[in-house]
């Protein structure tokens, strides 16, 4: 097949850039350049959106021997990822834009690129496993290294995605990666790996958004009430620094009666009031999710699993399916699901879909 | 890869010449620093003097106008700061730079800084939709004030689209004002008559590996009557405005390739335009659409340059496909940290973000022959469909 491999300039695509060429493949090696302003995003070469880690993909290539290219995505990637992290978090919910990437950028404008060019499928260093079911069609399950698992953030690929995408390191361990990238001579090998998002600097989601939402930003500040007694406990800067589940930063001037510590229950970006409460009333075993996208055949009823947010636990749920909406069941009860995460939901270790989460239920309210 | 590649970016860089090969090679294995007084440093001392020479002879200028840089960003950045200071140095109202929207990064970068952080007023002006300075504008800003202007500088030939400059006009202006005028003629030299003397400007850039030299060796020429602060201070080897050891194979070298090509331009020039002409007539044969941007083939256009716009494609697109069947070619985009823009030089000419996006630069140079021309008209069809195709989707 002819390949594009997608290099973000770290060890793990860099392997698997050179695995797809071991394998027969014809690769060619892709850096998406995604960020408008390279200098204005982040410094530092740990995320995707530098110069550095442009030339760490380009000389990862050389070492592979394949030929390199820097694909410019920056408006499309500004426009479905960036805008839309900016929207969710001003309308009180928290997205995961990871995901975002790999629905609209890498395995859809990459990928249609990558077909309209000649190419046949798109590689890249995520680690899950392929694999082509009874029924003809391709399955995702999750990686072997189920530390390192990626499937979250792949839940979003259907079918067609899938038949024209290749994980080759869904079936290492990442200590192997990194001896496998100093054994092929990789000078990434001992890079650290991207845990925050590419386009924010330091982690500070707060900050970056408060500069970025401007004007856009549904209030800028609001109350902090408690649950338990309706009453004011502090005063914030703006709802869109907060997320369910939260329990720093909160800067609470008045004690909690019970004495416990308090955890953001919910966000109301009109009034602008974040309700906060005991760490028992997280818990949820309802969660309603729309903008569902199935990996293969759409179910109406899946008994399995469901994955709430990236690197979060495995609940045993019951998953109902009617159209554009799934209700999730969930026979351990969850704490802090926030809206605009996705539900991710597995047979085992295949993904079966995901959906978007819209509303959760707290925990012993029957509806 | 089994055919062998169809090299069309000499505009990026040429190959070097025979004659400068041997040049540089009979002097690497040689010692002495051309500043030493014993005999191989007079002996080194003699090539770099011969080799100025050689150069001041083919290009009209004296020798001592020759100072002997490290390429064309080094000669622009000497020229655009140290003649500014100098010249600001001498009068404090002096703080205006004129220039052109579609000069070089190596010029254009300096001048932003200038603006930035030195107090200059900087004042790109405008271009024809062909790419040339309109001439009315720079006498209006000069006239506008002509004792508070430092410099003007204009490129000689532009590197994206291959248009020639005005230059005898721009120095007309200059001259009723004695404001001092820079041209890069980088892209210029060995491709179009160049004569500094003649042409009447105060300092000239070119660049080795332009004209078949090697890399990192260039000159500003520069008239001994013009004031130049340095940047690069120590020795003092050029002028007391340059410092650094002179690279003696590199310069002989650099003469070597100046000389042939200079020497040999108008039969170069008559060659190549003909490749080129016969270049853009077959692709746009096959592509009725595509057209060329510039001014058109003729006297006032780059002999080796064909800048063609591909209506529907994105250059980066058409580039990779071209690459992957060896013919290798320019999006002439500045690719600043790796994220390709679109050119500052068609968006000037007036194209909006779309036509500066799907344009290609095939730039033909010594080494360039009838079958690189065959096996690109052969191979633009196809990529161009595959290239619109992925454009459309």
């Amino acid at each position: 097949m002819r390949v594009v491999a997608a290099m973000s300039g770290g060890v793990d695509s860099a392997v698997a850039a050179a695995r797809a060429v071991e394998a027969g493949h014809e690769v060619t090696g892709v850096h998406l350049a995604l960020s408008r302003n390279p200098a204005s995003y982040r410094s530092g070469a740990r995320g995707c959106c530098t110069i550095e880690d442009s030339n760490d993909a380009r000389r990862a290539a050389d070492v592979i021997g394949i030929p390199f290219y820097v694909w410019d995505l920056s408006d499309r990637f500004h426009e479905d990822v960036v805008e839309d992290f900016m929207d969710e978090y001003a309308a009180g919910r928290t997205p995961n834009p990871c995901l975002r990437c790999n629905e609209k950028i890498k395995f859809a404008a990459v990928l249609d690129r990558a077909l309209a060019l000649g190419f046949d499928a798109v590689a890249t260093g995520h680690y899950a496993q392929l694999r082509t079911g009874a029924d003809g069609l391709i399955e995702m399950h999750r990686a072997a290294d189920h530390a390192k698992d990626q499937s979250y953030v792949l839940g979003v690929l259907d079918q067609e995605q899938l038949r024209h995408s290749l994980f080759p390191l869904g079936d290492t361990d990442k200590p192997a990666v990194r001896r496998e990238a100093e054994a092929r001579g990789l000078l990434v090998a001992d890079k650290p790996d991207s845990h925050d998002i590419c386009f924010v600097a330091d982690g500070d989601n707060a900050g970056w958004l408060r500069e970025k939402l401007g004007d856009r930003a549904p209030n800028h500040g609001g109350d902090i009430v408690d649950v338990t007694t309706g009453e004011k406990v502090g005063s914030h800067g703006g709802t869109y620094g907060f997320t369910i589940g939260q329990r720093r930063g909160l800067r609470l001037g008045v004690p909690a009666a019970d004495g416990k510590p308090r955890f953001v229950l919910d966000i109301e970006p009109v009034s602008g009031t974040v309700t906060v409460g005991p760490r028992e009333r997280l818990a949820v075993d309802h969660v309603s999710g729309i903008r569902p996208r199935w990996c293969g055949t759409v179910p109406e009823r899946v008994e399995g699993t469901v994955q709430l947010r990236a690197h979060g636990a495995e609940h045993r749920a019951v998953v109902e399916v009617a159209g554009d909406r799934v209700e999730i069941d969930l026979l351990d009860p969850a704490e802090g699901i926030a809206p605009g995460q996705a539900a991710v939901i597995y047979d085992g270790t295949r993904v079966v879909g995901s959906a978007t989460i819209s509303a959760t239920r707290p925990a012993g309210v029957r509806a | 890869m089994t055919q062998p590649l169809v090299y069309l970016d000499h505009a990026a860089t040429t190959p070097m010449l025979p004659v400068a090969v041997d040049a540089m090679t009979r002097h690497l294995a040689g010692v002495g620093n051309a500043s030493s007084l014993h005999a191989s440093g007079r002996a080194a001392r003699r090539v770099v003097e011969e080799s100025r020479e050689t150069i001041a002879g083919v290009i009209g200028a004296r020798p001592g106008d020759v100072v002997f840089t490290s390429g064309g960003t080094e000669s622009d950045n000497l020229a655009v700061k140290g003649i500014f200071w100098s010249r600001r140095a001498e009068d404090p109202r002096r703080t205006r730079i004129l220039s052109t929207a579609v000069e070089h990064h190596a010029v254009l970068d300096p001048l932003h800084w200038l603006a930035e952080s030195d107090g200059a007023d900087v004042e790109l002006l405008p271009v024809t939709s062909e790419g040339v300075l309109d001439v009315a504008s720079l006498r209006d800003a000069v006239s506008r004030d002509p004792g508070s202007v430092a410099l003007i500088s204009v490129m000689w030939a532009n590197n994206e689209v291959g248009s020639l400059q005005p230059i005898d006009e721009v120095v007309a202006i200059a001259a009723e004002h004695a404001i001092p005028v820079h041209t890069d003629a980088v892209q210029a030299l060995g491709q179009v008559p160049v004569d500094f003397a003649a042409s009447g400007v105060d300092a000239l850039t070119f660049t080795g590996h332009k004209v078949g030299g090697p890399y990192g060796v260039g000159a500003l020429v520069v008239r001994r009557d013009v004031p130049v602060s340095a940047l690069v201070h120590g020795g003092g080897q050029e002028r007391d405005i340059r410092s650094g050891t002179l690279d003696v194979p590199a310069i002989a070298s650099l003469a070597a390739a100046v000389e042939e090509s200079v020497k040999h331009q108008h039969e170069h020039a008559v060659r190549v335009a003909a490749l080129r002409d016969d270049l853009v007539r077959r692709v746009v044969e096959v592509v009725p659409d595509a057209h060329l941007h510039g001014t058109p083939s003729g006297p006032l256009r780059l002999p080796g340059n064909a800048h063609l716009g591909f209506p529907g494609c994105e250059g980066d697109s058409l580039l990779m496909l071209l690459d992957a069947r060896g013919i290798e070619c320019s999006t002439g985009s500045a690719c600043s940290a790796g994220v390709p823009q679109p050119s500052h030089v068609l968006l000037a000419m007036g194209c909006d973000d779309d036509q500066a996006r799907h344009s290609l630069r095939f730039s033909l140079g010594h080494s360039s022959t009838s079958g690189d021309v065959d096996r690109l008209v052969e191979a633009i069809g196809p990529v161009v469909e595959r290239a619109r195709a992925a454009r459309a989707r």
